[in-house]
């Protein structure tokens, strides 16, 4: 199954055993979502736990709050990242907070779908990996699957979390991979990071849709003798010190790939991580082959931003040879 | 008018029935026979445009498109009435008003095939750019009206929304905020009935759109958005207004005869018989039969203008399928007014892993 379906199942699955689970957003009753994420749950479901909202971020997400401080667990939908930015006062002020300012006595689980990133020839607004802007923000979980299978697992731990879950989709590979999942429920700890591939020359970090570019590197650099451990991240924060930094330990250096643009992003979040606990196994700087700070060019220009193998290739020869 | 037309009552303010047969003569703008036609030629050259950048997409020679079939009366509107000093805050779907201000379909074509360059409209006066995050523009707007005043300017600002747009906080927000400054604003709400896929009745439980100005202690109306003279006599009214201080709220009721864009599929949510009703009010085919029967037009000589249409937008998407292909320094140079050298070392690198690339070759 692709990365919609594993989505699609993990709603159903927890649509159908617990009564409180709702799910909300532009589009994602009647028509299922403009990706088709939620197609078929209202009909099964019925209107009253799948449903079409006005148009307004903000309103999803500062009513999911009340929602959540009555009971319900909903499961909302921002239809593009880059469209949630009107929600954003409600994650900051509301969401991420309620727990923490009412010393527990209100929590907010809720999970904030978002289809997020680039390589779609999209229109304006349609392409930018934010992730770092989120894990930023104290009292927020911030998810991001590689593959349908973790897609499932991942969101049904996400629909499950006392907290709120910010779950990132990487929409360049909705449809783009297909993979053997089971049909029944399954979970996978968020804060976990998933070590692909063992390798003793160099750790190279991805996540999302930039982890089948990552793949792809490896196997060039493997033709090249250089031995690489590469680690799908999975969840931005909490971040899995301990996997990152026992791989670093192992090979001496690190390589970070991400969409989002480079400054405050989360390679460097990482590259304070190796520094803290690895540094006397460092044997080469950190490298980040990240976004640019910029915005995403509109399509003509997106190739020269969208990372590609190639240059993953080119910057983890350089580190591996430093 | 205003007061004629409450928006508590519901009534909706149209000029020329379907037939393009006069409802109401005194409504009638003030208009010349050649405006009028002229204003059906470009409605035409709209409509054609928008249907070709449809058909180009299909062949993938351009990336998703928002359509305008149907709506084309309220571009129609706006092009008779704007000046060249008054201001246009567009959304993404008013491709005549566009090109009335100036913006070359060279241009759009090229927005639409993934560059920046082609929502700069660098011969077009006061317009901004096209804006896709919903209703956030409409501030902006009542910024510059703000400024209008202030800088003591003869010029008016048209604002325009969907109705999916006026579930915002934003769309409330800008209307709160002309009406408190007495900004020159003409807010226009395209309420095609459709968010994406989301009806009318899910969007507001209000009557209409045009009531949702009454409580921010506006003028406000609700016109048939398929009726061209119903578009203008609004909207010259509203600019009145709005050129002494006091905004309005026009909500154009019209119908969005195609997708929502070419990604999206309409027979998802809707209907055929409904679509079917809605193309019964077309505003091309009503001025159409309006002209024919003044003897203003002559249907038999409309399929030669077409062909000329079809020529000449042929000619402008070619031209921006051959502008020249995105250069790299076009990713960073236009950020900051000075580029910060970090990001100027970004670019370096970068460039070093092409040069790397290219003796790889």
């Amino acid at each position: 199954m692709n990365l919609v379906t594993a989505i699609n199942q993990a709603i159903d699955i927890k649509l159908s055993e617990d009564p409180n689970v709702v799910v909300f957003g532009e589009d994602v009753g009647v028509e299922g979502g403009v990706f088709r994420v939620t197609e078929g749950l209202q009909q099964k479901y019925g209107e009253a736990r799948v449903f079409d909202s006005p148009l307004a971020e903000s309103a999803i997400i500062g009513t999911a709050v009340g929602m959540c401080m009555n009971g319900l667990r909903p499961v909302v939908e921002m239809q593009f990242s880059g469209f949630a930015y009107p929600g954003f006062n409600q994650m900051i002020s509301h969401a991420a907070r309620m727990r923490n300012r009412t010393r527990g006595r209100y929590t907010t689980p809720m999970v904030i779908r978002m289809p997020y990133g680039g390589g779609i020839n999209a229109l304006e607004h349609h392409s930018e990996s934010m992730e770092a802007l989120y894990g930023h923000i104290p009292g927020l979980k911030v998810v991001i699957p590689s593959t349908p299978y973790d897609a499932k697992g991942l969101l049904i731990s996400a629909i499950e979390s006392d907290d709120t879950i910010i779950f990132m989709e990487p929409k360049r590979i909705y449809r783009a991979i297909k993979q053997e999942v089971p049909e029944e429920k399954f979970s996978i700890e968020i804060g976990k990071a998933k070590v692909l591939n063992a390798g003793t020359d160099v750790t190279l970090v991805a996540y999302g849709a930039m982890v089948r570019e990552a793949q792809k590197a490896v196997a060039l650099a493997k033709k090249e003798n250089v031995s690489v451990e590469l680690i799908d991240l999975r969840t931005i924060y909490p971040i899995d010190r301990e996997t990152i930094v026992n791989s670093v330990k192992k090979t001496g250096r690190l390589v970070v790939v991400h969409e989002g643009p480079t400054t405050f992003g989360v390679a460097a979040e990482l590259t304070a991580i190796v520094n803290e606990d690895s540094f006397l196994s460092l044997e080469a700087p950190v490298k980040r082959v990240t976004g640019f700070d910029t915005i995403v060019p509109l399509p003509r220009g997106e190739h020269h931003y969208i990372i590609t193998p190639e240059r993953i290739h080119f910057e983890l020869m350089k580190t591996a040879r430093f | 008018m205003f007061k004629e037309y409450n928006p508590l009552d519901d009534k909706l303010f149209q000029v020329i029935d379907k037939d393009g047969k006069i409802l109401a003569k005194k409504h009638m703008p003030d208009i010349s026979d050649e405006r009028v036609i002229q204003a059906f030629n470009d409605m035409l050259f709209a409509r054609t445009a928008d249907m070709m950048a449809v058909s180009y997409q299909r062949q993938g020679r351009m990336f998703t498109y928002p359509p305008n079939f149907g709506q084309e009366a309220i571009s129609g509107g706006l092009a008779v009435v704007m000046r060249d000093q008054d201001w246009l805050v567009p959304a993404f779907r008013e491709l005549g008003a566009w090109l009335a201000k100036g913006a070359s379909l060279k241009e759009i074509f090229l927005y639409f095939m993934g560059y920046e360059d082609g929502t700069v409209f660098k011969d077009a006066k006061n317009i901004t750019p096209i804006a896709v995050p919903i209703a956030s523009q409409l501030l902006h707007a009542v910024g510059i009206g703000y400024a209008i005043k202030y800088r003591k300017l003869d010029s008016v600002v048209y604002a325009i929304v969907g109705d999916g747009g006026t579930s915002t906080g934003d769309f409330h927000e800008a209307l709160n905020f002309a009406a408190v400054w007495d900004a020159p604003v003409v807010f226009i709400v395209q309420n095609n009935q459709f968010a994406i896929s989301v009806p009318f009745k899910k969007q507001t439980r209000s009557i209409n759109i045009a009531v949702k100005g009454i409580a921010y202690g506006m003028e406000c109306i609700k016109v048939d958005g398929n009726d061209l003279f119903a578009m203008v006599k609004a909207l010259q009214e509203a600019a009145k207004l709005a050129g002494e201080g006091k905004p309005v709220l026009i909500e154009a009721l019209t119908y969005r005869r195609g997708a929502h864009t070419t990604s999206d599929d309409p027979t998802k949510y809707r209907t055929k018989e409904e679509e079917e009703t809605w193309a019964l009010a077309d505003p091309i085919d009503r001025l159409r039969k309006y002209l024919v029967s003044k003897k203003l037009w002559n249907e038999d000589s409309e399929e030669a203008l077409l062909a000329q249409f079809k020529k000449e937008i042929d000619r402008q998407f070619e031209e921006a399928e051959n502008y020249p292909a995105y250069a790299l320094d076009d990713v960073f140079k236009f950020h900051y007014a000075d580029m910060p050298a970090d990001l100027r070392r970004q670019q370096v690198e970068y460039e070093k892993f092409l040069q790397w690339k290219e003796a790889r070759k």
